[in-house]
């Protein structure tokens, strides 16, 4: 009976499926694969193409920035003491020896003069922070000002304005570790805020610092949030952003080639992964080189907390900022007396609504968005700014509310570096806050419209070339040269835009009647305050038709060659 | 008396309070350890210092010394006042403004300070500039000096001894630079906006703290690399969104460029 192998049997046709597939992987990925079965998974990444634009690293910058805080934010684990408990400084900081402080406050000094490279990895980690959520925010700018958050990216939008939320309290735990009087100044200040909740306030304040302020409870609960619960929400929620990137792919800018239903780019590996590692080394150089030469949070010049002492200057982190500045401009006749408690608007709005509300804001941006215009299809080509004027000057519009609120928390160094008062500052600052954002917006607008029409000539009547001709009558004319298609292609692949008429029902295509809700009155009116005075690409009709007009004045070229290097594409 | 004693008049309470007062005054005042000196400047001194007064102070503070509406009276405000506002370059003030500036200039040289100083004091007793000892920064006790600064000083002129704003354009300066003398009588003597800090509030040794503690800090203003001016928070977020971002997006505009 040793034939069994070798004898063919009817059944074995059925079993034919059952052979294992001819093996599509090799080297490193079967290795992982025949271990771990991830095979799918990891060719799966490694077809994906990501297309190539600087806009689109500042996100790895933000990402990048992020490991490294947590990296260096591990080795200040080691040493840093999060204890309120007194001691009294004999480290090798001078104008500091014999000073009574607390446990943590000496330990962030021993980081800072007894440990060797203490200081450089201090500065690091929060060069790092900043550099983080100053990425996080330009990446931000990015997404919104390109569209990139449209369907169906709404999510990764929001999960987006979560994780700039966490990354600002994760800040703001870090920035009153150390316990010098800036960050003590910082914790002070919050408790003020939180001691303004109505009714709940000062029950609200023994339950976060387990007694009055400062007491002992408050260092180790920060601790905790800083080194163990923010941070593994930041990298859970980080790496589901960036798997959501893959699951939607990237999206790309118009051009020729790229459409709503592929990515034109190069493919994780060997040349995205290996672009990536180095870009990451290459911002980890730059942090090092400024956490070399540049001082942050120099504490020790601040010395310990001390809830009898305050400081000029106290600021908090920039990214703290736009909250203290609205504490700075709000007007002391907020203060409202009610019978027996006094509601302390003035406080409140600053400290308590204002950060809240800017978040919902951001966050729900994408769906309100979504309402007006009544678009419900999948974008993956971005908008160029230009063509979208409304929404470009929106977003310059709260930029400008929040710059100014921003540039208010530093009126006092203002005041004295510009030799200016600080009243008058203040008082401008409470004018341009209602002036600016709505004079900006109507300027970001209009100059986005005239960018949009100024492209609307290029395509109709070509490049001007400044060469002059005179014709048989003897007038003069200029030479205008047209475009050839590939670069006529980024002018006229955008959308056209129509706003939504009362009463008609949104759709899918525009034009055509769909099952989506009646639209309101206030809708049609938000849609046309969108639209009115969009400016739509150049259809082929008007193409040819000035093509017509313009004949005789055209010096014809050769179509030059096709510029884009099509390395790959990936079809949606 | 009997009327004195049977219906007393209302002005008798206030006339027992005023005679209270009066006694325990002059009790303290000469109990009260003494802050102001004489001057003890010799007469030749005390006559070129009045002299170098009139052609240069005089059209604002009046030719006794006794003010006019463009500038307060000097008399009794002692030679450390007129040492501290002229060695500073603050007098004669150059400009009106919300307050005299510091400026660096050589007009006058010490000999000629010491006798303008000299005849201020000499007009009625005030703070007198401090002693070499009372200013000798490596007696002082820096640890203290801070304890001192943070309570007292930092409210003002800011932790790191940057300078603050105040209202209305006037600010407490930036302490960097200033000679031990000059923090000695600028406590002494509180120029414009600042208090005085005489010897009751803060002694003659924990001014020498204070002296120590602001030195010893410039001396580390340094460590771990340039302090972007020691203004905290502000210039650190200005740098990192310019210089930081800058950097950042240029590098991203270099890897994206980059041939594969
Ligand atoms: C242009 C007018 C002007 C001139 C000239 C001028 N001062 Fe003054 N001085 C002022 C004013 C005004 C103040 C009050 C400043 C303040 O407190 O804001 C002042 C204040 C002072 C004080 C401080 C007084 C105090 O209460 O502590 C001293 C001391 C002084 N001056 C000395 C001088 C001397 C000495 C000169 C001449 C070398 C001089 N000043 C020239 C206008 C002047
Ligand atoms: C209420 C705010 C305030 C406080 C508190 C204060 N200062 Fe000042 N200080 C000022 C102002 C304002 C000036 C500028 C005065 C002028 O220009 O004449 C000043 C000036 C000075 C100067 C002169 C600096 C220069 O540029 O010449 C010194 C030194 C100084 N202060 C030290 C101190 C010390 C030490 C303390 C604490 C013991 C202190 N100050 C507390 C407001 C303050
Ligand atoms: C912890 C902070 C963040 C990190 C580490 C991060 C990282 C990334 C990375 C690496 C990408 C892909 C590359 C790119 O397009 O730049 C990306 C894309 C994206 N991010 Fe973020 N991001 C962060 C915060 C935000 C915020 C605050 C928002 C908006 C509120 C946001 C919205 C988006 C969206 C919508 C995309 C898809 C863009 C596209 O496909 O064009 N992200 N993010």
């Amino acid at each position: 009976m040793s034939t069994t192998a070798s004898t063919p049997r009817p059944a074995d046709r059925l079993r034919e499926a059952d052979q294992p597939a001819p093996r599509q992987v090799d080297g490193l990925t079967a290795w992982i694969d025949d271990r771990t079965g991830a095979a799918p998974g990891i060719k799966y990444l490694m077809k994906k193409v990501f297309p190539d634009h600087w806009s689109f690293m500042i996100g790895e910058v933000a990402l990048f920035s992020m490991l490294i805080a947590l990296l260096t934010g591990v080795f200040l684990t080691f040493w840093f003491d999060p204890s309120m408990a007194h001691t009294v400084y004999n480290g090798s900081y001078v104008p500091l020896q014999g000073v009574e402080m607390s446990r943590a406050y000496a330990s962030a000094l021993d980081i800072s003069f007894d440990i060797k490279g203490g200081l450089l990895i201090r500065q690091l980690h929060h060069w790092a922070a900043l550099l983080f959520i100053v990425s996080l925010n330009v990446h931000m700018f990015r997404v919104f000002f390109t569209g990139a958050f449209r369907k169906p990216r709404e999510l990764n939008w929001v999960l987006g304005t979560v994780l700039s939320l966490l990354a600002i309290v994760e800040g703001f735990a870090g920035y009153s570790l150390p316990d010098d009087l800036l960050s003590g100044t910082g914790l002070r200040a919050m408790q003020g805020f939180t001691i303004t909740t109505p009714v709940i306030g000062s029950y609200l304040v023994y339950f976060i610092f387990g007694g009055t302020f400062p007491g002992t409870d408050i260092m180790p609960r920060l601790y905790s949030v800083h080194i163990l619960l923010i941070p593994a929400l930041l990298l859970g929620l980080a790496i589901a952003h960036v798997v959501l990137v893959m699951v939607h792919k990237h999206t790309q800018y118009p051009g020729p080639g790229k459409t709503e239903k592929n990515v034109v780019g190069y493919p994780v590996l060997p040349i995205y992964a290996a672009k990536q590692t180095g870009f990451f080394f290459t911002v980890f150089g730059i942090l090092t080189l400024i956490s070399t030469f540049f001082t942050i949070n120099a504490i020790w010049v601040h010395g310990p907390y001390d809830p009898n002492a305050t400081t000029a200057g106290a600021q908090p982190d920039w990214y703290m900022g736009f909250a203290d500045g609205a504490l700075r401009l709000l007007p002391g006749w907020l203060e409202l007396d009610l019978g027996s408690f006094t509601l302390s608007l003035n406080v409140m709005l600053g400290a308590l609504v204002l950060l809240p509300l800017v978040f919902i804001i951001q966050g729900a941006y994408p769906f309100l968005e979504a309402w007006v215009t009544g678009d419900k299809r999948e974008h993956h080509l971005l908008d160029r700014p230009r063509n979208a004027p409304v929404r470009t000057g929106l977003g310059a519009a709260a930029l400008t509310a929040y710059g100014i609120l921003m540039f208010t928390t530093s009126n006092d160094i203002m005041a004295i570096k510009l030799h200016l008062s600080i009243n008058d500052i203040t008082r401008t600052y409470q004018v341009l806050i209602f002036v600016l954002p709505p004079l900006v917006f109507w300027a970001v607008k209009r100059i986005c419209i005239s960018l949009q029409r100024a492209d609307r000539e290029k395509v109709l009547h070509g490049r001007e070339t400044s060469r002059l001709m005179q014709s048989a009558e003897g007038g003069f004319s200029e030479l205008h040269e047209p475009l050839n298609e590939y670069d006529r292609w980024h002018y006229v692949s955008y959308e056209p835009t129509y706003p939504l008429l009362e009463g008609e029902t949104g759709s899918d295509t525009p034009g055509v009647a769909g099952s989506g809700r009646k639209v309101s009155k206030a809708r049609a009116a938000f849609s046309r305050f969108y639209f009115q005075d969009s400016i739509n690409p150049v259809t082929p009709a008007e193409l040819e038709a000035a093509h017509h007009d313009h004949e005789t004045h055209e010096v014809i070229e050769a179509s030059a060659e096709p510029r884009e290097q099509i390395e790959a594409a990936e079809k949606h | 008396m009997k009327a004195l004693t049977s219906r007393r008049h209302p002005a008798a309470l206030v006339l027992l309070l005023l005679i209270g007062l009066l006694i325990t005054g002059s009790v303290y005042a000469a109990l009260a350890p003494k802050q102001a000196t004489a001057a003890n400047g010799s007469a030749s001194q005390i006559e070129d210092g009045r002299k170098l007064f009139e052609s240069n102070c005089s059209t604002c503070h009046g030719v006794q010394a006794t003010g006019t509406p463009d500038g307060p009276s000097l008399v009794g405000v002692g030679a450390a006042a007129v040492d501290f506002q002229v060695g500073t370059g603050r007098m004669p003030m150059v400009a009106p403004g919300p307050q005299a500036p510091r400026i660096k200039t050589e007009m006058f040289d010490q000999d000629q300070i010491d006798a303008m100083a000299a005849y201020v004091a000499s007009l009625a007793p005030g703070p007198s500039s401090p002693t070499a000892d009372q200013i000798d920064a490596s007696k002082g006790d820096a640890g203290k000096g801070g304890e001192l600064f943070r309570v007292n000083c930092a409210m003002c002129h800011s932790s790191a001894g940057a300078g603050g704003a105040l209202t209305r354009g006037k600010y407490a300066p930036g302490l960097k630079n200033v000679e031990p003398k000059h923090i000695y009588e600028a406590m002494q003597t509180g120029p414009q906006s600042m208090p005085v800090f005489n010897d009751n509030n803060i002694t003659p040794d924990e001014k020498r703290d204070i002296i120590a503690y602001v030195q010893q800090t410039q001396e580390h203003a340094s460590t771990g690399g340039q302090s972007l001016g020691g203004y905290g928070p502000v210039p650190e977020g200005m740098f990192a969104w310019i210089f930081g971002m800058g950097l950042m997006v240029a590098a991203a505009v270099w890897a994206a460029s980059r041939a594969n």
